[in-house]
This record gives C-alpha cells, sequence and structure tokens, in this order.
C-alpha cells in the first residue's frame, strides 16, 4: 500500500504548488533557459539528457495524470508506450522490410496513436474494478504480458531483436533527429502534454476526475458513471504515454523488448513519484534527476573506485531518501522548504524541541 | 407527430405513475436483515418524513432507493420506470437526488466548483474535456443554487474551511442540481444551530411544489412542519404511516420514539 499512498489524500495540493510554480519571473527564466539552451549546451546534453527528459517526463506524465488526478497507480503505462512506438515501426518504415510496412507517416503516426489508446482503454477497462494495491498488481501483470509476448512474437513484434532503424520522417526537409531538431521536437511535446493536463484538470473531465479520486460513491450519487470515467482517464493517458512512446522509438531509432521491460516500467514509476505527482511538472523533475543519475551514476562510482554496474544501487538509494523525507516527491520537499521559509520563528518557536 | 406523441406518453406517465413506489423491498447485509418487505408509494410533489430510532433502516433505505447498495429483493420504480436494477448514475440522471447524513463533499475544491461539479453530472457535458467559459451555463446554475442555499459568501472558500452548517447548505445545493424530481434528505438538520434550522426550514418549503421529497429527521419540529405524510421505522420494517398529527399523537410511536424515559 505504500507505493500508492503518496497519490491519496493530496486533496487540492495541485492550485497551491500551482501559484508557486506560476511566479511569472521564474516561468518566464525557465522558458528562455529552455528555449536558448541548443545555443550554449552541448548536442550529448540537449539530445540524450534533455530529449530523453522531456520523454520520459511525457510518459511518467502519463501515470501522474492517472495516479495524481484519478487515484490509480497503473503500471502499464510503459507498455502502452511502446506499443505506440511498435506501431510506428511496423505501420511505417524500419530496417525490417518484412514486416513494416512502409505506409507515410500522416497514416503510420495516427495509427499507432489509436492502437496505443485501444490497449490503454482496454488495460483501463480491466484495471478501474480494482483499487489500490491491485490496481498496481493486474497493471503490472499487463506490462510483464506485453513484455514476454512481444519477446516471443516474431510475426508482428519480430521477437527478442525488435524493429531498428526507425526514424521520425523528414518533414519540411529537416532531419528531426539532428541534435538540435529532436530537442525542439521533444520540448514542443512535452509542453503540450503538460499545458493539455494542466487545462484539463479544471475542465468538467478533470474536475470529475479528481472527485472519482476523493470519492467515489459521492459522484455515482450525483450522476457520474464512475467506471467510465475512470477507463477515458486511461484512455486520455494513452495518448500522452504514446507520443511519448513514439519520440522514444525515435531518438534510439529502436524498439525492442527491453523498452518495455520490468526495470522500465518500475522506472516511470520512480519518475512520477521522485518528482512529485501533486503537479503536471512533477514527472518532467523526476525525470530530469532519474536521466542525469542513469547517465553520469557509473562514471561518479568509477571516480571513487565503486564498480560502475551498481548506478541501480544510487538511483534506489535516491528513491529511498526521497521517499522518506517527502513522499510527495520533489514538488513536495520544495514546497516543504518555502513553507518553513514562511514561518514566524516567534509564534512556531515553542512548539517542539528543535 | 412521434415526438408529441413520446411528450404526452411520458406525461401521461408522469402524471399518473407514484413518483417512488418500492414493493416487498429487502436488504440482507450478510444474515443481517437491515430492511424487510418495505412496500411504500410517494405520489409526486408529496413530501414525505420518515422517522424511526436509530438502526431502524432509514438511511438503508435511502441507499437502496438511490442504488448505493443494491436491494437484496423486491422492485423499486421512479415515476413509473423499473429502475431496480440500474446503477446509482442512472437513477440521478432520471431526477433522482440525495443528501448524505455525514456530508460527503469534495474537501480540496471550492463550493462553487462542488456545485458545478453536481451540474456536470446531470448534464451531457460530465466529459468535456473544456473549461467552462464566462457565460457557461452550467457555471450559471452553479452560482444560482449558490444563492438558493446563502453560500454567495463563500463562492471560492474551500469546502474543507467552511463551517458544518455550511456544508449541509452545500450539500442541499448539490441535490437540487439540474432538475431534480425527487429528492431524499438524510438528516439534513442534524448538528444545525437554531438559526441554520429556521434557514434550512424555509429552503425545504421554498421548493417548487413539484419537487417532492423523503426526509430523514430526528427533530420533530424540523420533519412535521415540512412534511404533510410521515412514515415510521422500526427494526427495518415499516411500522406506521399517517398524516403528521396522527402519528404525532399515537400512543405505540411516543412509547416507541421517545422511549420509556419520557413518557
Amino acid at each position: 500500500m505504500a507505493v500508492s499512498d503518496p497519490t491519496r489524500g493530496f486533496e487540492r495540493a495541485p492550485d497551491r504548488v500551482e501559484t508557486g510554480i506560476r511566479a511569472p519571473v521564474q516561468i518566464w527564466v525557465l522558458g528562455l533557459v529552455l528555449l536558448t539552451m541548443p545555443a550554449f549546451a552541448s548536442d550529448f546534453v540537449i539530445f540524450q539528457i534533455m530529449g530523453w527528459t522531456f520523454i520520459l517526463g511525457m510518459i511518467a506524465l502519463s501515470l501522474t495524470f492517472l495516479a495524481g488526478y484519478g487515484g490509480m497507480v497503473s503500471l502499464v503505462q510503459m507498455s502502452v508506450a511502446a506499443m505506440a512506438g511498435y506501431m510506428v515501426a511496423i505501420f511505417g518504415e524500419s530496417a525490417i522490410e518484412t514486416i513494416s510496412q512502409g505506409w507515410p507517416w500522416y497514416v503510420a503516426i495516427p495509427l499507432a496513436l489509436i492502437v496505443a489508446m485501444i490497449f490503454g482503454t482496454l488495460s483501463g477497462w480491466l484495471a478501474v474494478r480494482t483499487e489500490g494495491i491491485y490496481t498496481i498488481m493486474i497493471t503490472l501483470a499487463l506490462a510483464s504480458a506485453f513484455f514476454y509476448f512481444t519477446r516471443q512474437n516474431y510475426v508482428i513484434f519480430n521477437g527478442f531483436t525488435g524493429f531498428n532503424g526507425v526514424l521520425p520522417p523528414a518533414l519540411f526537409g529537416v532531419d528531426w533527429r539532428g541534435p538540435q531538431a529532436f530537442y525542439y521536437l521533444t520540448l514542443f511535446w512535452a509542453v503540450v502534454c503538460y499545458l493539455a493536463v494542466l487545462y484539463v484538470s479544471r475542465a468538467p473531465f478533470g474536475l470529475a476526475l479528481q472527485g472519482v479520486r476523493d470519492n467515489a460513491r459521492r459522484m455515482a450519487a450525483l450522476g457520474f458513471n464512475v467506471t467510465a470515467h475512470r477507463v477515458a482517464a486511461y484512455t486520455v493517458s494513452a495518448l500522452i504515454a504514446g507520443i511519448g512512446g513514439i519520440l522514444l522509438t525515435w531518438q534510439s531509432a529502436q524498439i525492442s523488448p527491453g523498452t518495455a521491460g520490468i526495470g522500465p516500467v518500475i522506472d516511470i514509476l520512480v519518475i512520477a513519484v521522485i518528482g512529485g505527482m501533486r503537479h503536471p511538472i512533477g514527472p518532467f523533475i523526476g525525470a530530469f534527476i532519474y536521466v542525469l543519475l542513469k547517465t553520469f551514476a557509473l562514471d561518479a562510482l568509477v571516480a571513487v573506485g565503486l564498480s560502475g554496474e551498481r548506478f541501480q544501487l544510487l538511483i534506489g538509494l535516491g528513491f529511498l531518501l526521497i521517499v522518506f523525507f517527502s513522499p510527495d516527491g520533489i514538488l513536495g520537499l520544495w514546497q516543504k522548504l518555502r513553507e518553513s521559509g514562511q514561518r514566524d520563528p516567534l509564534r512556531d518557536g515553542g512548539e517542539g524541541p528543535r | 407527430m412521434s415526438l408529441a406523441e413520446s411528450v404526452t406518453e411520458r406525461l401521461h406517465r408522469t402524471g399518473t405513475a407514484n413518483a417512488l413506489e418500492l414493493r416487498g423491498v429487502s436488504k440482507m447485509f450478510g444474515a443481517l436483515a437491515a430492511l424487510t418487505d418495505i412496500t411504500l408509494t410517494v405520489r409526486p410533489g408529496e413530501r414525505r418524513a420518515v422517522l424511526g430510532s436509530n438502526g431502524a433502516g432509514k438511511t438503508t433505505l435511502f441507499n437502496c432507493v438511490t442504488g448505493d447498495f443494491p436491494a437484496t429483493t423486491g422492485t423499486i420504480s421512479f415515476f413509473g420506470e423499473d429502475v431496480t436494477a440500474f446503477p446509482a448514475h442512472e437513477r440521478i440522471r432520471r431526477g433522482l437526488r440525495r443528501t448524505y447524513q455525514i456530508s460527503l463533499l469534495f474537501s480540496g475544491l471550492s463550493v462553487l466548483d462542488n456545485i458545478y461539479l453536481a451540474c456536470c453530472g446531470v448534464s451531457r457535458s460530465r466529459f468535456s474535456f473544456l473549461r467552462p467559459r464566462r457565460d457557461d451555463a452550467l457555471m450559471a446554475s452553479a452560482e444560482r443554487l449558490l444563492a438558493v442555499v446563502h453560500l454567495e459568501d463563500a463562492r471560492d472558500t474551500l469546502v474543507s474551511a467552511l463551517s458544518y452548517g455550511q456544508q449541509r447548505q452545500l450539500e442541499i445545493a448539490m441535490a437540487l442540481a439540474g432538475a431534480p424530481r425527487f429528492i431524499l434528505f438524510d438528516e439534513p438538520a442534524a448538528g444545525l444551530s437554531p438559526t441554520e434550522r429556521r434557514d434550512l426550514i424555509e429552503i425545504l418549503q421554498g421548493l417548487p411544489g413539484h419537487m417532492g421529497f423523503i426526509i430523514i429527521e430526528h427533530d420533530m419540529d424540523v420533519a412535521l412542519r415540512v412534511s404533510e405524510s410521515v412514515t415510521m421505522m422500526h427494526n427495518g420494517r415499516i411500522f406506521k404511516e399517517g398524516k403528521p398529527a396522527e402519528i404525532e399523537d399515537d400512543e405505540e410511536v411516543q412509547a416507541l420514539y421517545l422511549g420509556d424515559g419520557h413518557g
């Protein structure tokens, strides 16, 4: 149960954080840095670090949407993303010409997203009948089934090897896999997904989703079909995960069963929890930390004379520390710091031992 | 032509059918019978009080009518339509509403958002991905309901910051969302101050005449002032039905309801 706890009972916290993050100065500075980054950062930073951050952030955002707003912790999001990636490879072009259909991008991409949404919806349809830890179990079962199926099916998914040579279309004559173009491509979609979640959270659908999270029985007594609403949330989140999955496939130019192995599936949960589920910015913060650790932990460990293979240990420790000190992730930690900074020492000083 | 027909048909149906008709409704929780063989009819526009001691099955009766828990046996029809097999949200969409004894509100949302959600639930835009615009019809009706229960000043307050009495008023506003045809009030006056009780009686008496309701209320003063008929429940059964005055003077009822200590 501990895993699902961070998502429960944070009530209307999203808005409190929102007001903090919406401070104009911070958002302008962040926007300026992100927009001009290719001018001063190396190709490795913008393609590998930032591009990957935006992609993993989007996939984790799809989980934040479900878990933070809907109270449903789904471990199937990475599989949904991988499904979209597979479909782009199968409907579009790849090096595996015997399977890939080679259809133009404007057919292959929408089709891939639709298949991913159907997959997400069906997963949701199975999962919404359960609560808490059982939702986690059933979605984990779906994720492992997807992993083993793609590994063993050679007719459609090309088994263990998967697909390589999956490239973005050269639209407007731009090589979208070039570091700068890819950076702006991922940044654009990350911002679109982020703003969409922020917007929908205050629209009837999003409000009702939060209502379902807080009190499903009451929502039924207001005329809402709680099951349908939950399933629809899975569909929406599958669209976000699907966009992330297609970009992920383009980034590495390949998709294979390992993309949605049990490790990456759990990593999405870790990213979402590290960042914090109070606000759609959380998963992107979590993804940034995760990518930094994943990229540099190895070198850091080797530098202090430890075996580089243990980089997962650092990630695990970081996860443990953050969850231990702040169940609401980095966002919660930040909130706590802000509040303690504003505290009046005269009034609050006598409350307990320091 | 067919549209006109269906309208007259419907008028005919709703005109003659009872607002609520329960036949042989029972509810078992394992071996415990919470309701036994309840048969009850309420006419459209009728205002009925349900009295009874704790554990008499009043709230369970509400839960079976709204579909929060399905009845174990028996049939329930709402304006002539058999709703026994319907899930709660389908019954609500047909014009049934309820309030809860212990306020079930969305504490993380503002007062207006709570009412707005209630308005969305019974409208087609419950799945809308678009934020309400300034001239949104649902938002306007939410604002109107805000005024009905005198919560204009608390419009943007988070529900968790409301007083108990205000939360009870909000419950009522949410039950009035959309076009209710029949409402179940579960102890709306519990825990209210005398002033708030006066307001509550005013709100209930001010409801449009076609809007019938059943009210569960321990406070006889409130119950008998807003209702024209009374059903007395005891141990999951209907014990007595009649006009308020009859019930008030009934010796058996007095013995049961007030207990020997008051006798």
